[in-house]
C-alpha cells in the first residue's frame, strides 16, 4: 500500500476526474490517492466516479478555493 | 451457461444514450460506458465558473447517466486526436463549427478500438434516425457504420428496427423484437420510455451537448483561427473562448475582460502565462492579453479595461499591466467612452 498524490488544480471537469481516473488505473488495492483541486464539480464528479467504480472516498477538505479529496483504491 | 455478451455504449450524458444502455441492460447484456471529452463538451460546470451560475447543480451528465444506470463509466481524453476532425472534417461542418458526422465517426471508431482492447463483443449508441439534421439522418447512418470500420457490430438500440439487421442480432446475442423504432425529432418516445424505466431529472440540453454547434462560440473560434493566420488550438484557446467578454480592437491581438466575479477568479489561473491588465484604483475586471501588443496597445486596452471598471466615469482610473516575465508596471488613463468601444471590436 503506497500513498500518492494528484495536482489538478485549474482543471475544469471533466479533466480532474479522467486524471483521476487514469492514476488511479496505475494503483494497487489499498493504495491511496490525494487530489488537489480547484473546480467545485469535483466535489460531486470524484465521489461520483468513485461509487461507479468502486473505489471509496476517505475524506473530502475545502480550504480556501481549494478542494483536497483523498481516495482509496479498491 | 450461456455467455454474456459486454457492449460498450458511447455515453454522452443526454437521454437517449441512458435509454440504449438501459434497453441493452433489459436484454442482459454487460454493459459499460464510454465517454468521449473532446475539450468542447458543454458541461455545467464550465457554466459554473460565473458566480450567477454557481445555484446550478455542478454534476456530470454522464457520470450521472452511468450511476443511474448501475454501469462503469470510462472518460476518454481525446482533445489532442479531436483537433483533427475539427480542423478538417471530410463532411463539413453543420450550421456552425460542428463536424457532427466526422465526430460520430471518428468516436465510434475509437469505441470499436476500445472494444478490442477490452474484449467487448458490440457498440452501442443513443443514436435516433431523422433526429440530427446533419449526422442522424438516415442516408448518413451507413456512413458512420463504414467509416468507423464498425460494420456490424455498431448497433442502435433506439432505432434499431428502422436500420439493417446487426451481428448482435443477426447471431442472437440480442432480441430484435425488443428493440426500438424511433425516428424523428419528436423526443416524445423517448420521454415516454425514460418514464416507462422510472428515470426523471435526465439532461436536456436545448442547445446539444457541444459547443461548436453554438454560434457565437463557433464566431469566437473562427475569429481566433483568422487573427493567428492558422487552423489550430490548444486547450488553454477553448477554455478561454467559453468565458468573458471577448474585444478584438487590432487584429493581432484582443481581451478577454471577466464579466463577473467567477470569471475573474478563474481567469486568476492564466496570469502568468498571458499578459493581463488589472484595476488597482477601482473595482474593476481582470482582462487578459491574447496576441503579440505592444506598449502603446497595452496602454489603449487598459482604457478599455477601464471603461468596464467602477471608474468608468472619472478622469482617471489606475491599472496594473503584467507581462510574463516583466517588471509589472502602473498606467494611469482615462476611460474610453461607451461611444468610443467599437461594436465591430466585440468577438
Amino acid at each position: 500500500m503506497s500513498a500518492h498524490t494528484l495536482d489538478v488544480r485549474r482543471l475544469l471537469c471533466p479533466m480532474p476526474v479522467i486524471r483521476t481516473q487514469n492514476k488511479v488505473n496505475e494503483l494497487q488495492a489499498g493504495d491511496t490517492l490525494v487530489v488537489s483541486c480547484t473546480d467545485p464539480g469535483v466535489l460531486n464528479d470524484i465521489p461520483a466516479w468513485c461509487r461507479i467504480n468502486g473505489h471509496k472516498i476517505l475524506s473530502t477538505k475545502e480550504h480556501d478555493d481549494e478542494i483536497i479529496i483523498e481516495v482509496e483504491v479498491c | 451457461m450461456s455467455k454474456q455478451y459486454k457492449a460498450a455504449a458511447l455515453i454522452s450524458g443526454g437521454l437517449d444514450s441512458l435509454l440504449a444502455a438501459k434497453v441493452m441492460l433489459e436484454q442482459g447484456i454487460h454493459v459499460e460506458g464510454i465517454n468521449f471529452y473532446t475539450g468542447f463538451c458543454v458541461e455545467g460546470h464550465t457554466a459554473a465558473i460565473r458566480k450567477k451560475h454557481q445555484d446550478k447543480a455542478k454534476r456530470n451528465n454522464a457520470l450521472w447517466s452511468a450511476e443511474q444506470l448501475g454501469i462503469k463509466l470510462h472518460i476518454v481524453d481525446i482533445v489532442e486526436e479531436y483537433k483533427d476532425v475539427l480542423i478538417n472534417p471530410k463532411h463539413g461542418y453543420g450550421a456552425n463549427m460542428n463536424p457532427c458526422l466526422d465526430c460520430k465517426i471518428f468516436m465510434v471508431k475509437k469505441a470499436k478500438q476500445w472494444i478490442e482492447e477490452n474484449d467487448f463483443d458490440f457498440i452501442i449508441t443513443g443514436e435516433v434516425m431523422g433526429q440530427r439534421p446533419m449526422s442522424q439522418r438516415k442516408e448518413v447512418m451507413p456512413v458512420v457504420v463504414n467509416e468507423s470500420g464498425a460494420g456490424d457490430i455498431l448497433l442502435r438500440p433506439l432505432c434499431a428496427k428502422n436500420l439493417p439487421k446487426t451481428r448482435p442480432e443477426i447471431e442472437g446475442w440480442v432480441d430484435r423484437d425488443k428493440l426500438l423504432a424511433f425516428h424523428g425529432r419528436n423526443r416524445k418516445p423517448q420521454m415516454a420510455l425514460a418514464k416507462e424505466f422510472g428515470f426523471e431529472d435526465y439532461a436536456a440540453p436545448a442547445g446539444g451537448c457541444c459547443f461548436l454547434t453554438d454560434e457565437n462560440y463557433s464566431t469566437k473560434l473562427v475569429d481566433l483561427w483568422q487573427a493567428r493566420s492558422s487552423r489550430d488550438y490548444e486547450m488553454d484557446d477553448i477554455m478561454l473562448l467559453k468565458i468573458g467578454r471577448h474585444l478584438r480592437p487590432k487584429p493581432y491581438f484582443k481581451l478577454i475582460v471577466g464579466r463577473e466575479e467567477g470569471e475573474n477568479k478563474f481567469m486568476q489561473g492564466y496570469t502568468k502565462t498571458y499578459t493581463n491588465i488589472k484595476t488597482v484604483s477601482h473595482a474593476g475586471p481582470l482582462c487578459l492579453i491574447d496576441g503579440p501588443a505592444d506598449k502603446d496597445d497595452l496602454l489603449f486596452a487598459a482604457q478599455m479595461v477601464a471603461r468596464y471598471s467602477q471608474g468608468k466615469n472619472e478622469d482617471n482610473v489606475i491599472l496594473s499591466i503584467n507581462q510574463p516575465n516583466a517588471e509589472p508596471y502602473e498606467v494611469s488613463v482615462k476611460p474610453l467612452a461607451a461611444s468610443e468601444i467599437k461594436q465591430e471590436w466585440h468577438v
